[in-house]
């Protein structure tokens, strides 16, 4: 523990408390149905899978999930070769 | 009139065994017959914890599968002429707890008990969910730490959806046991505090047991803690919290807090 610590008087306590607080409003309002965000995620993955070809790995997905506001961040390489035929 | 109480927690190692025993002992200890039932198959703790380890001869699958009547797997309490357990299965599988055998011996149970306290195993699964099935009273017991915090809310879910109260349209009547909880570290923000845990899951409280070295001391002896040494700190609010469930009022208070010269004159209000 550093001196600056001392002074600036950063506690661990009131992240843990801001932390769950958000987490719980999530988990209490996906409890019996599925996780919206996540269920958009698989729905979008899939629709994109009807028309391109994609590599898993070229995929990046990032999810945030946050008090008032969540976000859904859906990275995909498409290369040009990829276009599934109709 | 019986009342079966669940003690649960979704997270393992918070102190769901030591406090099924503590709290059997207390409500015992008030004349009131007891039974301490251990619902986790395969890792039985409440025998060794209650000291009986070695006086086990049947078990709850013993009963529910008919290979021995109640009162041959119920084991009396050396200490406590009013305090009984029903040991769990050491060999057997979870599956072989059934929804139809745990209901035939609650039924049982509650003719002959005023109390039957049921250890619930961590996790949902069914040793879990069976044991909070049959329950009035859930002890939800955490630590003041957030993955604690998280399977606690959980736990409250499934206490309100998959309970035969629940199903009845009632509600089981949810009780948060804070354990593990040192009043330092929290008044220097370095632990949850009593007040944010009770903010987040937003159940009434029915005890604070703060962090001591007399609950390793009394699973040492295989005594529940209010009997180990009924006037150490966590004995003291294991009894407090029991006389609660009873019905009782008793002030909150946070047992044992020992002050300094220092502490004092910085002292702070009680949370």
């Amino acid at each position: 523990m550093s001196i600056f610590r001392f002074f600036s008087k950063q506690t661990s306590a009131p992240t843990a408390r801001e932390r769950l607080q958000v987490l719980l409003a999530h988990e209490r309002a996906s409890v019996g149905h599925s996780d919206l965000v996540a269920k958009l995620r698989e729905e979008i993955l899939a629709v994109i899978a009807k028309h391109v070809q994609v590599d898993g790995d070229k995929v990046t997905v990032k999810m945030d999930r946050g008090e008032n506001v969540s976000t859904l961040e859906v990275d995909i390489e498409i290369p040009l070769n990829a276009v599934r035929a109709a | 009139m019986a009342k079966v109480i669940v003690v649960t927690s979704g997270k393992g190692g918070v102190g769901k065994t030591t406090s099924t025993a503590a709290l059997g002992a207390a409500l015992a200890q008030r004349n009131e017959k007891t039974v301490v039932v251990d619902f986790d198959v395969g890792l039985r703790n409440l025998d060794l914890v209650m000291g009986a380890e070695r006086r086990v001869v049947y078990d709850l699958v013993n009963v529910i599968q008919g290979d021995a009547k109640l009162p041959q797997a119920l084991i009396r309490d050396k200490r406590l002429d009013t305090l009984f357990l029903l040991p769990a299965s050491q060999t057997r599988d979870k599956d072989s707890l059934t929804p139809e055998g745990v209901e035939k011996v609650m039924a049982e149970l509650k003719k002959h008990f005023d109390w039957i306290i049921c250890d619930s195993p961590a996790g949902i699964e069914r040793g879990a969910t069976l044991a909070m099935r049959h329950a009035d009273i859930a002890v939800i017991v955490t630590n003041p730490e957030v993955s604690s915090v998280r399977d606690s809310d959980r736990i409250i879910g499934l206490l309100d959806a998959k309970t035969e109260r629940a199903e009845r349209g009632e509600r089981v009547e949810k009780h948060l046991l804070l354990t593990r909880y040192d009043q330092a570290r929290a008044e220097r923000g370095d632990m949850l505090k009593v007040d944010d845990v009770l903010e987040i899951l937003s159940i009434p409280l029915v005890g604070i047991v703060p962090e001591s070295t007399d609950v390793l001391k009394a699973s040492n002896l295989g005594a529940p803690v209010t009997l180990a040494d009924s006037k150490s700190a966590p004995a003291l609010a294991y009894l407090d919290a029991a006389r609660r469930i009873a019905g009782e009022t008793v002030p909150m208070t946070i047992p044992g807090e020992k002050r300094g010269f220092l502490g004092k004159l910085f002292g702070r209000r009680a949370a």
